[in-house]
C-alpha cells in the first residue's frame, strides 16, 4: 500500500490570524479519508493549501515522491488532484456543459474530454439532460453533481470533497454518497471533509479530526468510536 | 424626411464602430475587472502604429492591419503579464493608476515621435459611397466600420463559447478561484484577455484613423464613447455592447439632426447620464 498525498507540519494564515496549525495527514491511495471538524476548525484551508489556491507559511505537501509545496493550482490539477470545492463553485453564468468542460482543462485531461464526458452523463444522466441550461439556474443538489462531474473530467488520481453534503435534502446526501463510494471502488482515492460524524466515520477508512486549526484526533474509523470523534470534535 | 433617414442610416452605422470602440474595454471590465482608463489611448496608438507602417503596405491603412492588430495583441499581453498582474490582488487603484499612466505615457511618446499635428490615415474608399436614392447615400467607409463591428463582436462571441481559451476567460470572470481548481492559469487568461481587447481597439482605432482626424491626445474621446457603450450595454455582455453602440450612435447623430450638430455629443453624454442614474447595470443584464 502506497502513500498517494502526504500533508508535513501546515501552517497556513489569513493576515495574522492563524487558521491551520502544524497539521499533518497521510492519504494512502484507493481509500477514503475523511477530515471531519466542526465550523471554522481549519478544514478548508487546508484544502486550500493542499490544492495550491493558499500558500502554507511553513509545513510541505507531497503527493507520491513530488514535494508539491506552493506549486500553483494548474499544475496540481495536472497531476490529478481534483476537487469539489465548499459550496460547489459552479460557473454559474455557464451551461452545464460548458462546466463540465472546463474540468478537462488542463492539456492531459482534453486528450480524455470526450470519453470523461460520456462517462459523467453516464453517472449523472441528469446532467445531459440539464446541458444547456445554465448552471446557476439549477437546484443545490443538481449544482453539486455538477461539480463532481466536472471534478471527474480531467480523470483524477485523488479528490476533495468539501462539505458536499451540506445544505442538501437526506435523499440527496443518501443517493451522492453513493456515488462517492462507486468512484472509490473505481480506483479514486478520496479526502471527504465533513461536520457529520456519523456518516464520515460509516463511509471512510481514516478519519482526522480538526479543531482550531490543530488534526487532534486520527486513526481508523473501525478503530474510532462515535464518542470518542465526538469529544475530540467538540475540544472535551 | 431623407435627412432624418439619412441621419438614422449614419447613426446606425456608427453605431457599430462605437460597439468595436467599447466592446475590448467591456471584456477587461468583465473579465480582469480592471477599468483600463488608457483604452481611448491604445486606440490612438494604433491609428499611430498604422500610420507609420502604411509605407511598407502600399500606403493601405487596412493592409496595415496585418502587423497592427497582431502587434496590439502583443502589447496588451506584454502590459497585463508584466505589470497589471503583479497588482490584481491589492484591490482596485493601483490597476486603475496603472492604466492611467499607460494613457500618460502612449500620449506624450507620441506627442514626442509624431508631433502634435493632426493626421488622419488616407485611403480613397473614404470618398465613396452607395446611393440609395437621389438624396440618400450610404457612405462605404461607415459601412465597413459597421460590418467590422459586427464581425468582431459575433468572432469574440464564437471564439468564447467555443474554444478552451474562451471557456477559460468566461470561467474566469464567473469565479476566478474555482477557474484556478480547473487548471486555469488565471495570469495567462488575463494576458490573452488583454490581448484580444487591444486587438479590438487596434481594428477601431485604423477605422478611427480613416474615419476622423487624430491627435496624440484624442484618445480621451474615445475613452468616453468606449465607456457609454460599456454602461448602456451592461458589463460583460458582449452582444448588448453591440446595442448600446448602435443605441449610441443613433442618439448622437439623429439628436445632432434635430438639435443642430454642435449637440451631437453633449446628447451622446446626455443619454450616458440619463443611463448611469436610470439603469446603471446597463439595459441588457440581469
Ligand atoms: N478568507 C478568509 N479570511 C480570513 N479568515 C478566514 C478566511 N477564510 C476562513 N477564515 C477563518 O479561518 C478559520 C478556518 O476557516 P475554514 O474555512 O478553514 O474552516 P472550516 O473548517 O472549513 O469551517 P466550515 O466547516 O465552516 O467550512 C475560521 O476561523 C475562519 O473564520
Ligand atoms: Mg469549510
Amino acid at each position: 500500500m502506497s502513500t498517494l498525498l502526504r500533508v508535513e507540519n501546515i501552517d497556513a494564515f489569513y493576515g495574522d490570524f492563524q487558521a491551520v496549525q502544524h497539521a499533518s495527514f497521510d492519504v494512502e491511495e484507493y481509500k477514503i479519508v475523511s477530515v471531519i471538524g466542526t465550523n471554522g476548525a481549519g478544514k478548508t484551508t487546508l484544502m486550500k493549501v493542499i490544492g495550491g489556491t493558499l500558500g502554507a507559511r511553513s509545513g510541505k505537501v507531497w503527493f507520491e515522491d513530488t514535494d508539491i509545496t506552493g506549486w500553483p493550482p494548474h499544475k496540481i490539477v495536472d497531476l490529478g488532484i481534483s476537487q469539489v470545492p465548499e459550496g460547489g463553485m459552479v460557473f454559474g453564468r455557464m451551461s452545464v456543459k460548458d462546466n463540465l468542460i472546463m474540468g478537462s482543462y488542463t492539456p492531459k485531461a482534453r486528450k480524455g474530454a470526450k470519453a470523461a464526458l460520456e462517462r459523467v452523463y453516464e453517472l449523472f444522466p441528469m446532467l445531459k439532460e440539464k446541458a444547456d441550461q445554465a448552471s446557476g439556474s439549477l437546484s443545490g443538489g443538481q449544482r453539486q453533481m455538477v461539480a463532481i462531474g466536472r471534478a471527474l473530467m480531467s480523470n483524477p488520481r485523488l479528490i476533495f470533497f468539501d462539505e458536499i453534503s451540506l445544505g442538501l435534502a437526506p435523499t440527496v446526501i443518501k443517493d451522492i454518497y453513493a456515488r462517492i463510494k462507486q468512484l472509490n471502488s473505481e480506483g479514486i482515492t478520496i479526502i471527504l471533509v465533513e461536520q457529520d460524524v456519523k456518516r464520515s466515520l460509516r463511509t471512510c477508512e481514516t478519519a482526522y479530526v480538526m479543531l482550531k486549526g490543530k488534526v487532534v484526533l486520527s486513526g481508523k474509523s473501525s478503530d474510532l468510536t462515535e464518542e470518542a470523534v465526538g469529544k475530540a470534535y467538540f475540544g472535551m | 424626411m431623407d435627412a432624418m433617414i439619412q441621419a438614422i442610416i449614419q447613426g446606425i452605422l456608427l453605431g457599430g464602430l462605437f460597439a468595436a470602440v467599447g466592446v475590448g474595454m467591456n471584456m477587461i471590465f468583465g473579465i480582469v475587472k480592471i477599468t483600463n482608463l488608457a483604452h481611448g489611448d491604445f486606440l490612438i496608438l494604433a491609428c499611430y502604429l498604422s500610420l507609420f507602417f502604411m509605407g511598407s503596405f502600399g500606403a493601405n491603412p487596412f493592409l496595415s492591419l496585418i502587423i497592427v492588430v497582431p502587434l496590439m495583441f502583443f502589447i496588451g499581453f506584454a502590459l497585463q503579464a508584466t505589470m497589471l498582474n503583479k497588482v490584481l490582488n491589492r484591490g482596485d487603484e493601483p490597476p486603475l493608476l496603472i492604466t492611467f499612466g499607460f494613457s500618460i505615457i502612449i500620449q506624450n511618446l507620441l506627442l514626442y515621435f509624431f508631433t502634435a499635428n493632426a493626421q488622419k490615415l488616407q485611403t480613397p474608399m473614404l470618398l465613396k459611397s452607395i446611393s440609395i436614392t437621389d438624396t440618400i447615400r450610404i457612405p462605404v467607409m461607415y459601412l465597413i466600420s459597421c460590418l467590422a463591428g459586427i464581425v468582431i463582436i459575433l468572432l469574440l462571441g464564437v471564439y468564447m463559447k467555443n474554444t478552451y481559451m474562451g471557456k477559460a476567460i468566461r470561467a474566469t470572470s464567473d469565479d476566478n478561484e474555482a477557474a484556478q481548481l480547473m487548471g486555469v492559469n488565471i495570469k495567462t487568461t488575463y494576458g490573452v484577455a488583454m490581448g484580444i481587447s487591444m486587438m479590438t481597439a487596434g481594428v477601431a482605432g485604423v477605422l478611427i484613423g480613416i474615419l476622423f482626424n487624430f491627435y496624440p491626445n484624442s484618445g480621451s474621446t474615445y475613452l468616453i464613447i468606449a465607456f457609454a457603450v460599456v454602461v448602456i450595454g451592461g458589463i460583460g455582455n458582449i452582444y448588448g455592447t453591440l446595442a448600446a453602440g448602435i443605441i449610441f450612435g443613433l442618439a448622437q447623430v439623429v439628436g445632432g439632426q434635430l438639435l443642430g450638430a454642435s449637440y451631437q455629443q453633449l446628447i451622446g453624454y446626455l443619454v450616458l447620464l440619463i443611463m448611469l442614474i436610470v439603469r446603471p447595470q446597463g439595459l441588457f443584464s440581469k
